[in-house]
Protein backbone atom coordinates (compact mmCIF):
# COMPACT_ATOMS: atom_id res chain seq x y z
CA UNK A 1 0.00 0.00 0.00
CA UNK A 2 1.16 3.83 -1.02
CA UNK A 3 1.92 5.95 1.92
CA UNK A 4 0.04 8.80 -0.03
CA UNK A 5 -2.11 8.50 -2.53
CA UNK A 6 -3.94 11.69 -3.96
CA UNK A 7 -6.86 11.15 -6.12
CA UNK A 8 -8.12 13.65 -8.74
CA UNK A 9 -7.41 16.68 -6.50
CA UNK A 10 -9.25 19.74 -7.21
CA UNK A 11 -8.33 23.28 -5.29
CA UNK A 12 -9.23 27.08 -6.33
CA UNK A 13 -8.84 29.81 -4.80
CA UNK A 14 -12.05 31.55 -5.93
CA UNK A 15 -12.26 31.59 -9.46
CA UNK A 16 -8.74 30.72 -9.14
CA UNK A 17 -8.47 26.80 -10.29
CA UNK A 18 -4.96 26.20 -9.16
CA UNK A 19 -4.99 22.31 -9.15
CA UNK A 20 -6.96 20.79 -11.83
CA UNK A 21 -7.04 17.02 -11.18
CA UNK A 22 -3.92 15.71 -10.02
CA UNK A 23 -3.32 12.04 -9.08
CA UNK A 24 0.02 10.68 -7.88
CA UNK A 25 1.52 8.39 -5.31
CA UNK A 26 4.08 8.33 -2.70
CA UNK A 27 5.65 4.87 -1.63
CA UNK A 28 7.14 3.84 1.84
CA UNK A 29 10.98 4.76 2.06
CA UNK A 30 10.61 7.06 -1.31
CA UNK A 31 11.82 10.71 -1.99
CA UNK A 32 9.67 12.45 -4.95
CA UNK A 33 10.70 16.03 -5.76
CA UNK A 34 8.28 18.48 -7.02
CA UNK A 35 9.38 20.98 -9.54
CA UNK A 36 7.70 23.53 -11.71
CA UNK A 37 7.48 27.14 -12.50
CA UNK A 38 6.40 29.58 -9.95
CA UNK A 39 2.69 29.60 -9.26
CA UNK A 40 2.02 26.49 -10.66
CA UNK A 41 0.53 24.84 -7.65
CA UNK A 42 3.71 23.15 -5.67
CA UNK A 43 3.04 24.89 -2.80
CA UNK A 44 -0.70 24.23 -2.71
CA UNK A 45 -0.43 20.85 -3.35
CA UNK A 46 1.96 20.56 -0.33
CA UNK A 47 -0.35 22.11 1.72
CA UNK A 48 -3.32 19.72 0.57
CA UNK A 49 -1.39 16.76 1.90
CA UNK A 50 -1.68 17.50 5.44
CA UNK A 51 -4.59 19.55 4.65
CA UNK A 52 -3.61 23.36 5.24
CA UNK A 53 -5.56 23.76 2.87
CA UNK A 54 -8.92 22.39 1.76
CA UNK A 55 -9.35 20.64 -1.57
CA UNK A 56 -12.38 21.21 -3.13
CA UNK A 57 -12.10 17.97 -4.67
CA UNK A 58 -10.49 14.40 -4.84
CA UNK A 59 -9.02 12.84 -1.78
CA UNK A 60 -6.31 12.76 0.11
CA UNK A 61 -5.19 9.01 1.50
CA UNK A 62 -2.63 8.81 4.05
CA UNK A 63 -1.43 4.71 4.87
CA UNK A 64 -5.31 3.69 3.82
CA UNK A 65 -7.24 6.70 5.81
CA UNK A 66 -8.61 9.08 3.65
CA UNK A 67 -8.08 12.77 5.44
CA UNK A 68 -9.94 14.63 3.42
CA UNK A 69 -13.13 12.68 4.81
CA UNK A 70 -14.93 15.15 7.57
CA UNK A 71 -15.08 12.17 10.15
CA UNK A 72 -11.34 12.11 10.14
CA UNK A 73 -9.49 13.05 13.02
CA UNK A 74 -7.32 15.95 11.51
CA UNK A 75 -4.79 16.71 14.14
CA UNK A 76 -3.64 12.68 14.19
CA UNK A 77 -3.28 12.72 10.81
CA UNK A 78 -0.93 15.60 11.14
CA UNK A 79 0.72 13.99 13.63
CA UNK A 80 2.21 11.45 11.31
CA UNK A 81 3.52 14.28 8.67
CA UNK A 82 6.15 16.66 9.65
CA UNK A 83 6.11 20.00 7.52
CA UNK A 84 8.76 22.65 6.56
CA UNK A 85 7.87 25.69 5.66
CA UNK A 86 10.43 28.07 3.20
CA UNK A 87 10.05 30.46 6.02
CA UNK A 88 11.35 28.09 8.89
CA UNK A 89 8.54 29.07 11.05
CA UNK A 90 10.64 28.20 13.73
CA UNK A 91 8.49 29.51 17.30
CA UNK A 92 10.69 32.40 18.29
CA UNK A 93 9.53 32.49 22.15
CA UNK A 94 10.68 29.50 22.49
CA UNK A 95 14.41 27.96 22.59
CA UNK A 96 15.97 25.58 19.62
CA UNK A 97 14.84 22.62 22.33
CA UNK A 98 11.82 23.73 23.57
CA UNK A 99 10.51 24.42 19.10
CA UNK A 100 11.23 20.41 19.34
CA UNK A 101 9.36 19.68 22.81
CA UNK A 102 6.48 21.85 22.77
CA UNK A 103 4.57 19.35 20.62
CA UNK A 104 6.11 16.16 21.70
CA UNK A 105 4.71 17.63 25.26
CA UNK A 106 1.13 18.58 24.30
CA UNK A 107 -0.06 16.76 21.51
CA UNK A 108 1.81 12.79 22.00
CA UNK A 109 1.64 13.35 25.66
CA UNK A 110 5.61 12.27 26.34
CA UNK A 111 6.88 13.18 29.55
CA UNK A 112 9.34 15.85 29.84
CA UNK A 113 12.36 13.56 29.99
CA UNK A 114 11.19 11.31 27.13
CA UNK A 115 10.42 14.76 24.76
CA UNK A 116 14.00 16.31 25.81
CA UNK A 117 15.84 13.08 25.02
CA UNK A 118 13.58 12.79 21.42
CA UNK A 119 14.36 16.68 21.05
CA UNK A 120 18.39 16.50 22.00
CA UNK A 121 18.80 13.48 19.64
CA UNK A 122 17.13 15.04 16.51
CA UNK A 123 19.61 18.45 17.43
CA UNK A 124 22.38 16.23 16.98
CA UNK A 125 20.89 14.49 13.76
CA UNK A 126 21.11 18.04 11.68
CA UNK A 127 23.83 19.07 13.93
CA UNK A 128 23.24 21.61 15.81
CA UNK A 129 24.05 19.94 19.38
CA UNK A 130 25.79 23.47 20.55
CA UNK A 131 22.27 25.12 19.98
CA UNK A 132 20.14 23.46 21.93
CA UNK A 133 19.50 26.87 24.16
CA UNK A 134 19.65 29.18 21.51
CA UNK A 135 16.45 31.49 20.39
CA UNK A 136 15.84 31.13 16.68
CA UNK A 137 16.53 34.81 16.38
CA UNK A 138 20.11 34.10 17.31
CA UNK A 139 20.74 31.67 14.59
CA UNK A 140 21.53 32.14 10.94
CA UNK A 141 18.88 31.11 8.47
CA UNK A 142 20.85 27.48 8.01
CA UNK A 143 20.60 26.79 11.25
CA UNK A 144 17.25 28.03 12.25
CA UNK A 145 16.06 26.16 9.14
CA UNK A 146 18.04 22.63 10.84
CA UNK A 147 15.65 23.36 13.99
CA UNK A 148 13.13 23.23 11.82
CA UNK A 149 13.52 19.61 10.25
CA UNK A 150 14.50 18.98 13.57
CA UNK A 151 11.36 20.34 15.38
CA UNK A 152 9.23 18.11 12.21
CA UNK A 153 11.37 15.12 13.26
CA UNK A 154 11.18 14.86 17.03
CA UNK A 155 7.35 13.63 16.13
CA UNK A 156 8.33 10.66 14.31
CA UNK A 157 6.41 11.31 11.52
CA UNK A 158 6.38 8.34 8.21
CA UNK A 159 6.37 11.35 5.85
CA UNK A 160 8.18 14.69 5.99
CA UNK A 161 7.00 17.62 3.51
CA UNK A 162 9.74 20.10 2.42
CA UNK A 163 8.48 23.14 0.64
CA UNK A 164 11.44 25.11 -1.01
CA UNK A 165 13.57 24.65 2.64
CA UNK A 166 16.71 26.23 1.16
CA UNK A 167 14.70 28.93 -1.20
CA UNK A 168 15.16 31.84 1.71
CA UNK A 169 18.48 30.83 2.17
CA UNK A 170 21.73 32.48 1.37
CA UNK A 171 24.08 30.59 -1.11
CA UNK A 172 26.62 29.57 1.42
CA UNK A 173 23.66 28.20 3.94
CA UNK A 174 22.20 25.82 1.59
CA UNK A 175 24.26 23.20 1.50
CA UNK A 176 24.71 22.23 5.56
CA UNK A 177 20.71 22.14 4.97
CA UNK A 178 20.63 19.95 1.57
CA UNK A 179 23.24 17.79 3.55
CA UNK A 180 20.80 16.66 6.21
CA UNK A 181 17.79 15.99 3.90
CA UNK A 182 20.53 13.59 1.75
CA UNK A 183 21.25 11.87 5.40
CA UNK A 184 17.44 11.71 5.67
CA UNK A 185 16.61 10.32 2.66
CA UNK A 186 19.68 7.91 3.12
CA UNK A 187 17.94 7.04 6.53
CA UNK A 188 14.85 5.75 4.61
CA UNK A 189 12.46 8.64 5.46
CA UNK A 190 9.80 9.02 3.08
CA UNK A 191 10.12 12.88 1.32
CA UNK A 192 8.09 14.98 -0.46
CA UNK A 193 10.49 17.94 -1.77
CA UNK A 194 9.47 20.76 -3.59
CA UNK A 195 12.79 22.66 -4.75
CA UNK A 196 14.56 24.29 -7.28
CA UNK A 197 17.34 22.81 -6.58
CA UNK A 198 18.10 20.53 -9.68
CA UNK A 199 21.36 18.66 -8.51
CA UNK A 200 19.86 17.77 -5.18
CA UNK A 201 16.61 16.47 -7.09
CA UNK A 202 18.64 14.25 -9.94
CA UNK A 203 21.14 12.94 -7.06
CA UNK A 204 18.74 12.08 -4.12
CA UNK A 205 14.75 12.20 -5.65
CA UNK A 206 13.96 8.16 -6.46
CA UNK A 207 11.16 10.31 -8.51
CA UNK A 208 10.82 13.96 -10.01
CA UNK A 209 7.45 15.03 -10.69
CA UNK A 210 7.30 18.42 -12.63
CA UNK A 211 4.07 20.42 -12.77
CA UNK A 212 2.83 23.66 -14.73
CA UNK A 213 -0.57 24.69 -15.15
CA UNK A 214 -2.03 22.90 -12.03
CA UNK A 215 -1.35 19.34 -13.42
CA UNK A 216 1.32 17.08 -13.43
CA UNK A 217 3.21 17.23 -16.91
CA UNK A 218 5.82 14.39 -16.49
CA UNK A 219 6.87 11.86 -13.74
CA UNK A 220 9.50 9.82 -13.99
CA UNK A 221 13.03 8.89 -12.31
CA UNK A 222 15.65 11.54 -12.19
CA UNK A 223 17.65 11.09 -14.87
CA UNK A 224 14.66 10.74 -17.44
CA UNK A 225 12.54 14.00 -16.53
CA UNK A 226 15.71 16.29 -15.44
CA UNK A 227 18.28 14.63 -18.32
CA UNK A 228 16.19 13.83 -20.69
CA UNK A 229 12.58 15.63 -20.65
CA UNK A 230 10.05 14.07 -23.07
CA UNK A 231 7.54 17.09 -22.91
CA UNK A 232 8.60 20.56 -24.40
CA UNK A 233 6.78 22.59 -21.84
CA UNK A 234 9.63 20.50 -18.77
CA UNK A 235 12.47 21.13 -21.34
CA UNK A 236 11.45 24.86 -21.91
CA UNK A 237 11.78 25.14 -17.77
CA UNK A 238 14.56 23.13 -17.46
CA UNK A 239 16.44 25.10 -20.00
CA UNK A 240 15.47 28.56 -17.76
CA UNK A 241 16.24 26.91 -14.62
CA UNK A 242 19.99 25.34 -15.68
CA UNK A 243 21.09 28.30 -17.52
CA UNK A 244 19.23 31.28 -15.79
CA UNK A 245 21.25 33.73 -18.45
CA UNK A 246 19.58 32.27 -21.49
CA UNK A 247 17.59 34.15 -22.76
CA UNK A 248 14.41 32.69 -25.02
CA UNK A 249 14.93 33.96 -28.51
CA UNK A 250 12.16 36.06 -29.28
CA UNK A 251 10.33 35.21 -32.52
CA UNK B 1 30.30 24.78 10.22
CA UNK B 2 32.71 26.85 8.97
CA UNK B 3 30.68 28.66 6.44
CA UNK B 4 28.63 30.07 9.33
CA UNK B 5 30.96 31.07 11.51
CA UNK B 6 32.08 34.23 9.49
CA UNK B 7 29.78 36.97 10.60
CA UNK B 8 29.01 39.65 7.50
CA UNK B 9 29.83 42.54 8.75
CA UNK B 10 26.35 44.21 8.14
CA UNK B 11 26.69 47.60 9.46
CA UNK B 12 30.27 48.20 8.56
CA UNK B 13 30.50 49.41 4.80
CA UNK B 14 33.87 48.86 3.24
CA UNK B 15 34.65 51.47 2.39
CA UNK B 16 34.00 54.30 4.44
CA UNK B 17 35.02 57.98 3.84
CA UNK B 18 37.70 58.54 7.03
CA UNK B 19 36.55 60.44 9.95
CA UNK B 20 35.92 64.39 9.53
CA UNK B 21 37.78 67.05 11.35
CA UNK B 22 34.89 68.53 13.14
CA UNK B 23 34.88 71.32 15.27
CA UNK B 24 31.87 70.51 18.16
CA UNK B 25 28.61 71.81 17.94
CA UNK B 26 27.56 74.10 21.02
CA UNK B 27 24.31 74.38 22.21
CA UNK B 28 23.87 77.88 23.77
CA UNK B 29 19.97 77.21 23.89
CA UNK B 30 20.69 74.32 25.61
CA UNK B 31 22.19 76.51 28.90
CA UNK B 32 19.49 78.61 28.74
CA UNK B 33 16.73 75.66 29.14
CA UNK B 34 19.15 74.12 31.76
CA UNK B 35 18.73 77.69 33.90
CA UNK B 36 15.23 78.19 33.60
CA UNK B 37 14.40 74.70 34.68
CA UNK B 38 16.96 75.10 37.99
CA UNK B 39 15.14 78.28 38.93
CA UNK B 40 11.07 76.56 38.88
CA UNK B 41 12.74 73.65 40.44
CA UNK B 42 14.08 76.21 43.40
CA UNK B 43 10.78 77.69 43.20
CA UNK B 44 8.57 74.59 43.52
CA UNK B 45 10.53 73.25 46.12
CA UNK B 46 10.48 76.19 48.19
CA UNK B 47 6.70 76.22 47.86
CA UNK B 48 6.36 72.86 48.95
CA UNK B 49 8.31 73.19 51.83
CA UNK B 50 7.41 76.81 53.06
CA UNK B 51 3.85 77.18 52.01
CA UNK B 52 1.39 76.58 54.98
CA UNK B 53 -1.19 75.32 52.74
CA UNK B 54 0.28 72.16 52.29
CA UNK B 55 0.59 70.60 56.04
CA UNK B 56 2.33 67.74 55.64
CA UNK B 57 1.93 66.44 59.06
CA UNK B 58 -2.08 66.55 58.31
CA UNK B 59 -1.57 64.86 54.93
CA UNK B 60 0.66 62.17 56.47
CA UNK B 61 -0.97 61.51 58.94
CA UNK B 62 -4.56 61.48 56.93
CA UNK B 63 -2.56 58.74 54.93
CA UNK B 64 -1.66 56.82 58.08
CA UNK B 65 -5.73 56.67 59.10
CA UNK B 66 -7.22 52.71 58.89
CA UNK B 67 -9.80 53.05 57.24
CA UNK B 68 -7.82 54.59 54.49
CA UNK B 69 -5.39 52.24 54.12
CA UNK B 70 -8.40 49.96 54.00
CA UNK B 71 -9.70 51.98 51.15
CA UNK B 72 -6.43 52.17 49.21
CA UNK B 73 -5.87 48.06 49.67
CA UNK B 74 -9.39 47.03 49.27
CA UNK B 75 -11.17 49.89 46.98
CA UNK B 76 -8.20 50.75 45.06
CA UNK B 77 -5.76 48.23 44.48
CA UNK B 78 -7.54 44.88 44.94
CA UNK B 79 -10.71 46.36 42.79
CA UNK B 80 -7.95 47.24 40.47
CA UNK B 81 -6.58 43.36 40.33
CA UNK B 82 -9.93 41.97 39.76
CA UNK B 83 -11.39 43.92 37.44
CA UNK B 84 -8.11 43.78 35.42
CA UNK B 85 -8.68 39.85 35.77
CA UNK B 86 -11.76 39.63 34.39
CA UNK B 87 -10.87 42.28 31.91
CA UNK B 88 -8.09 40.58 30.44
CA UNK B 89 -9.63 37.32 30.65
CA UNK B 90 -12.91 38.39 28.96
CA UNK B 91 -10.89 40.48 26.44
CA UNK B 92 -8.60 37.66 25.14
CA UNK B 93 -11.94 35.83 24.49
CA UNK B 94 -13.75 38.17 23.41
CA UNK B 95 -10.80 38.52 20.54
CA UNK B 96 -10.54 34.83 20.00
CA UNK B 97 -14.56 34.52 19.38
CA UNK B 98 -14.31 37.74 17.03
CA UNK B 99 -11.87 36.38 14.92
CA UNK B 100 -13.26 33.04 14.67
CA UNK B 101 -14.87 31.77 11.75
CA UNK B 102 -17.85 30.97 13.41
CA UNK B 103 -20.28 34.67 12.89
CA UNK B 104 -22.67 33.85 15.70
CA UNK B 105 -19.44 34.21 17.82
CA UNK B 106 -17.82 37.00 16.21
CA UNK B 107 -21.00 38.77 16.31
CA UNK B 108 -21.47 38.42 19.77
CA UNK B 109 -17.90 39.55 20.92
CA UNK B 110 -18.62 42.76 18.61
CA UNK B 111 -21.84 43.32 19.97
CA UNK B 112 -20.42 42.75 23.69
CA UNK B 113 -18.04 45.22 22.77
CA UNK B 114 -20.32 47.97 21.73
CA UNK B 115 -22.31 47.98 23.97
CA UNK B 116 -19.84 48.26 26.84
CA UNK B 117 -17.19 50.54 25.39
CA UNK B 118 -20.33 53.16 24.51
CA UNK B 119 -21.40 53.57 28.34
CA UNK B 120 -19.58 55.86 30.46
CA UNK B 121 -17.92 53.93 33.40
CA UNK B 122 -19.64 56.34 35.94
CA UNK B 123 -23.17 55.32 34.48
CA UNK B 124 -21.69 51.52 34.47
CA UNK B 125 -21.13 51.54 38.21
CA UNK B 126 -24.33 53.46 38.85
CA UNK B 127 -26.72 51.21 36.77
CA UNK B 128 -24.45 47.81 38.08
CA UNK B 129 -25.42 49.18 41.87
CA UNK B 130 -29.17 48.86 40.96
CA UNK B 131 -29.13 46.11 39.13
CA UNK B 132 -30.75 44.30 41.99
CA UNK B 133 -33.90 45.39 41.32
CA UNK B 134 -34.16 42.82 38.02
CA UNK B 135 -33.93 40.27 40.29
CA UNK B 136 -36.38 40.58 42.71
CA UNK B 137 -36.08 37.02 43.90
CA UNK B 138 -32.36 36.28 43.39
CA UNK B 139 -30.15 34.96 41.15
CA UNK B 140 -30.07 30.83 41.03
CA UNK B 141 -27.94 28.77 39.50
CA UNK B 142 -29.10 25.48 38.15
CA UNK B 143 -31.34 24.17 34.81
CA UNK B 144 -32.57 27.35 32.76
CA UNK B 145 -36.10 27.65 32.31
CA UNK B 146 -36.76 24.93 34.88
CA UNK B 147 -40.10 26.10 35.90
CA UNK B 148 -41.71 25.49 32.05
CA UNK B 149 -39.97 22.28 31.89
CA UNK B 150 -41.46 20.94 35.18
CA UNK B 151 -44.61 22.16 34.69
CA UNK B 152 -44.81 20.78 30.94
CA UNK B 153 -43.69 17.51 32.39
CA UNK B 154 -46.13 17.67 35.39
CA UNK B 155 -43.84 17.51 38.27
CA UNK B 156 -43.20 19.90 41.42
CA UNK B 157 -39.97 21.39 43.20
CA UNK B 158 -37.63 23.00 41.36
CA UNK B 159 -34.04 22.51 39.56
CA UNK B 160 -31.65 25.25 41.54
CA UNK B 161 -28.80 24.32 42.87
CA UNK B 162 -28.03 27.57 44.61
CA UNK B 163 -29.82 31.08 44.90
CA UNK B 164 -27.60 34.44 45.48
CA UNK B 165 -28.90 37.50 46.49
CA UNK B 166 -29.09 39.67 44.01
CA UNK B 167 -29.01 42.95 46.35
CA UNK B 168 -25.79 41.41 47.79
CA UNK B 169 -24.34 40.91 44.08
CA UNK B 170 -25.10 43.95 42.93
CA UNK B 171 -23.74 45.79 45.82
CA UNK B 172 -20.71 47.27 47.11
CA UNK B 173 -17.12 45.87 45.36
CA UNK B 174 -18.58 42.74 43.76
CA UNK B 175 -20.94 45.27 41.62
CA UNK B 176 -17.70 47.30 40.84
CA UNK B 177 -15.53 45.11 39.93
CA UNK B 178 -18.18 43.53 37.65
CA UNK B 179 -18.56 47.11 36.01
CA UNK B 180 -15.25 47.47 35.70
CA UNK B 181 -13.98 44.29 34.71
CA UNK B 182 -16.78 44.47 31.83
CA UNK B 183 -16.08 47.52 30.83
CA UNK B 184 -12.06 46.37 30.40
CA UNK B 185 -13.01 43.34 28.63
CA UNK B 186 -14.31 45.51 25.70
CA UNK B 187 -11.50 47.39 25.69
CA UNK B 188 -8.95 44.61 25.92
CA UNK B 189 -10.84 42.67 22.76
CA UNK B 190 -9.47 45.09 20.88
CA UNK B 191 -6.13 44.98 22.33
CA UNK B 192 -5.69 41.03 22.12
CA UNK B 193 -7.51 40.93 18.78
CA UNK B 194 -4.09 43.49 17.46
CA UNK B 195 -2.17 41.43 19.57
CA UNK B 196 -3.54 37.89 17.90
CA UNK B 197 -3.35 39.40 14.36
CA UNK B 198 0.28 40.42 14.31
CA UNK B 199 1.68 37.64 14.95
CA UNK B 200 2.65 35.53 11.54
CA UNK B 201 -0.15 33.35 10.44
CA UNK B 202 2.92 30.66 9.57
CA UNK B 203 3.36 30.13 13.71
CA UNK B 204 -0.47 28.94 13.52
CA UNK B 205 0.41 26.81 10.55
CA UNK B 206 3.51 25.17 11.55
CA UNK B 207 1.72 24.45 15.12
CA UNK B 208 -1.04 23.00 13.14
CA UNK B 209 1.26 21.02 10.97
CA UNK B 210 2.82 19.50 14.00
CA UNK B 211 -0.57 18.01 14.93
CA UNK B 212 -1.90 20.56 17.41
CA UNK B 213 -5.90 21.31 17.99
CA UNK B 214 -6.68 25.15 17.78
CA UNK B 215 -6.53 25.89 21.21
CA UNK B 216 -3.15 24.14 21.82
CA UNK B 217 -2.34 26.75 18.70
CA UNK B 218 -3.77 29.27 20.49
CA UNK B 219 -2.50 28.49 23.93
CA UNK B 220 0.79 27.76 23.28
CA UNK B 221 2.13 29.89 20.37
CA UNK B 222 -0.08 32.51 19.01
CA UNK B 223 -0.93 33.86 22.55
CA UNK B 224 2.48 34.20 24.40
CA UNK B 225 3.57 35.92 20.95
CA UNK B 226 0.69 37.97 20.93
CA UNK B 227 1.26 38.92 24.61
CA UNK B 228 4.66 41.25 23.43
CA UNK B 229 2.16 43.64 21.52
CA UNK B 230 -0.67 42.69 24.38
CA UNK B 231 1.23 44.13 27.21
CA UNK B 232 2.19 47.55 26.65
CA UNK B 233 -1.19 48.98 25.90
CA UNK B 234 -2.54 46.73 28.64
CA UNK B 235 0.07 48.48 31.27
CA UNK B 236 -1.90 51.72 29.95
CA UNK B 237 -5.20 49.96 31.25
CA UNK B 238 -4.09 48.44 34.38
CA UNK B 239 -2.88 52.68 35.51
CA UNK B 240 -5.96 53.88 33.86
CA UNK B 241 -8.06 51.37 35.62
CA UNK B 242 -6.29 51.87 39.54
CA UNK B 243 -7.31 55.64 39.17
CA UNK B 244 -10.94 54.61 37.61
CA UNK B 245 -11.45 52.84 41.10
CA UNK B 246 -12.06 56.00 42.25
CA UNK B 247 -15.50 56.40 40.18
CA UNK B 248 -16.79 53.38 42.71
CA UNK B 249 -18.61 55.94 44.37
CA UNK B 250 -21.13 55.57 41.99
CA UNK B 251 -22.13 52.24 43.01
CA UNK B 252 -21.90 53.42 45.69
CA UNK B 253 -19.13 51.75 47.63
CA UNK B 254 -17.23 53.82 50.28
CA UNK B 255 -14.53 51.89 51.32
CA UNK B 256 -12.57 53.46 48.83
CA UNK B 257 -9.38 55.57 49.21
CA UNK B 258 -10.52 59.02 48.20
CA UNK B 259 -14.20 59.10 49.42
CA UNK B 260 -11.78 58.18 52.98
CA UNK B 261 -9.82 60.77 52.83
CA UNK B 262 -12.56 63.26 52.02
CA UNK B 263 -14.33 62.46 54.54
CA UNK B 264 -11.39 63.14 56.67
CA UNK B 265 -11.05 66.66 54.96
CA UNK B 266 -14.69 67.54 55.49
CA UNK B 267 -14.24 66.27 59.49
CA UNK B 268 -11.55 68.94 59.67
CA UNK B 269 -11.85 71.36 56.89
CA UNK B 270 -9.01 71.16 55.18
CA UNK B 271 -9.56 70.00 51.14
CA UNK B 272 -5.96 70.94 50.08
CA UNK B 273 -4.26 68.34 51.80
CA UNK B 274 -6.28 65.26 51.14
CA UNK B 275 -5.74 66.23 47.21
CA UNK B 276 -1.91 65.74 47.93
CA UNK B 277 -2.72 62.97 50.05
CA UNK B 278 -4.66 61.33 47.59
CA UNK B 279 -2.29 62.45 44.62
CA UNK B 280 0.45 60.77 46.41
CA UNK B 281 -1.30 57.34 47.04
CA UNK B 282 -1.78 57.38 43.16
CA UNK B 283 1.75 58.21 42.13
CA UNK B 284 2.92 55.54 44.23
CA UNK B 285 0.56 52.44 43.21
CA UNK B 286 1.21 54.17 39.13
CA UNK B 287 4.88 53.63 40.12
CA UNK B 288 4.88 50.30 41.71
CA UNK B 289 2.28 49.25 38.42
CA UNK B 290 5.04 50.25 35.95
CA UNK B 291 8.06 48.04 37.46
CA UNK B 292 5.85 45.32 37.39
CA UNK B 293 5.08 46.33 33.44
CA UNK B 294 8.89 45.86 32.90
CA UNK B 295 9.33 42.47 34.17
CA UNK B 296 6.33 41.78 32.05
CA UNK B 297 7.80 42.84 28.91
CA UNK B 298 11.09 41.40 29.99
CA UNK B 299 9.60 38.37 30.44
CA UNK B 300 7.50 38.28 26.71
CA UNK B 301 9.99 40.00 24.81
CA UNK B 302 12.01 36.67 25.29
CA UNK B 303 13.40 35.63 22.19
CA UNK B 304 12.56 38.37 20.22
CA UNK B 305 16.20 39.69 20.78
CA UNK B 306 15.53 43.26 22.03
CA UNK B 307 18.82 43.08 23.70
CA UNK B 308 20.74 40.58 21.71
CA UNK B 309 22.51 42.60 18.91
CA UNK B 310 22.76 39.47 16.26
CA UNK B 311 18.95 39.22 16.45
CA UNK B 312 18.36 42.85 14.52
CA UNK B 313 20.44 41.45 11.03
CA UNK B 314 19.45 39.29 8.53
CA UNK B 315 18.93 36.33 8.47
CA UNK B 316 22.53 34.29 7.97
CA UNK B 317 24.69 36.97 9.33
CA UNK B 318 26.68 35.56 12.18
CA UNK B 319 27.09 31.86 13.07
CA UNK B 320 28.63 30.32 15.74
N1 LIG C 1 -4.00 31.46 0.12
C1 LIG C 1 -4.16 31.76 -1.20
N2 LIG C 1 -5.16 32.58 -1.58
C2 LIG C 1 -5.35 32.87 -2.88
N3 LIG C 1 -4.58 32.43 -3.88
C3 LIG C 1 -3.54 31.62 -3.57
C4 LIG C 1 -3.28 31.25 -2.22
N4 LIG C 1 -2.21 30.44 -2.20
C5 LIG C 1 -1.81 30.31 -3.48
N5 LIG C 1 -2.60 31.02 -4.31
C6 LIG C 1 -2.48 31.07 -5.78
O1 LIG C 1 -2.33 29.76 -6.24
C7 LIG C 1 -1.41 29.72 -7.32
C8 LIG C 1 -0.38 28.66 -7.05
O2 LIG C 1 0.37 29.04 -5.91
P1 LIG C 1 1.49 28.12 -5.30
O3 LIG C 1 2.01 28.84 -4.11
O4 LIG C 1 0.96 26.76 -5.08
O5 LIG C 1 2.58 28.09 -6.43
P2 LIG C 1 4.03 27.48 -6.41
O6 LIG C 1 4.10 26.50 -7.49
O7 LIG C 1 4.36 27.00 -5.05
O8 LIG C 1 4.92 28.73 -6.78
P3 LIG C 1 6.35 29.19 -6.18
O9 LIG C 1 7.38 28.39 -6.88
O10 LIG C 1 6.41 30.63 -6.53
O11 LIG C 1 6.32 28.95 -4.71
C9 LIG C 1 -0.87 31.13 -7.47
O12 LIG C 1 -1.53 31.72 -8.57
C10 LIG C 1 -1.26 31.81 -6.21
O13 LIG C 1 -1.54 33.16 -6.45
MG1 LIG D 1 5.64 27.71 -3.45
Amino acid sequence: MALVEIKSLHKSFGSNHVLRGIDFTVEQGEVVCVIGPSGSGKSTLLRCVNLLETPQEGQVIVRGEDITHPDCHLDEARQQIGMVFQQFNLFPHLSALANCTVAQRTVLKRPAEEADRVARANLERVGLSDKIEAYPAQLSGGQQQRVAIARALSMDPALMLFDEPTSALDPELVGDVLTVMRKLALDGMTMLVVTHEMAFAREVADRVVFMDGGVIVEQGPPAEVIGNPKEERTRTFLRRVLDPTHVEPTP
Amino acid sequence: MSTETEARPADAAPDRPGAINAVPVRHPGRWVAIAVIVVLVAMLVHLLVTNKAFDWSFVFEAMNQQPVINGFLKGTLLVTVLSMVVGVGGGVVLAVMRLSDNPILSGVSWVFTWFFRSIPRYILLFTMGTLGILFPQGIAFGIPFDWKIIDWLGMSGDWRFFTLDANQVFTGLVAGVIGLGLSEAAYMAEIARAGIMSVDPGQAEAAEALGMSRGKVMRRVVLPQAMRVIVPPTGNETIAMLKDTSLLLAVPVIGELFYQLQSIGSTYYKTFPIAVAATLYYLAATSVLMVGQYFLERHFGRGFGNKAPRAARPAGAGGA
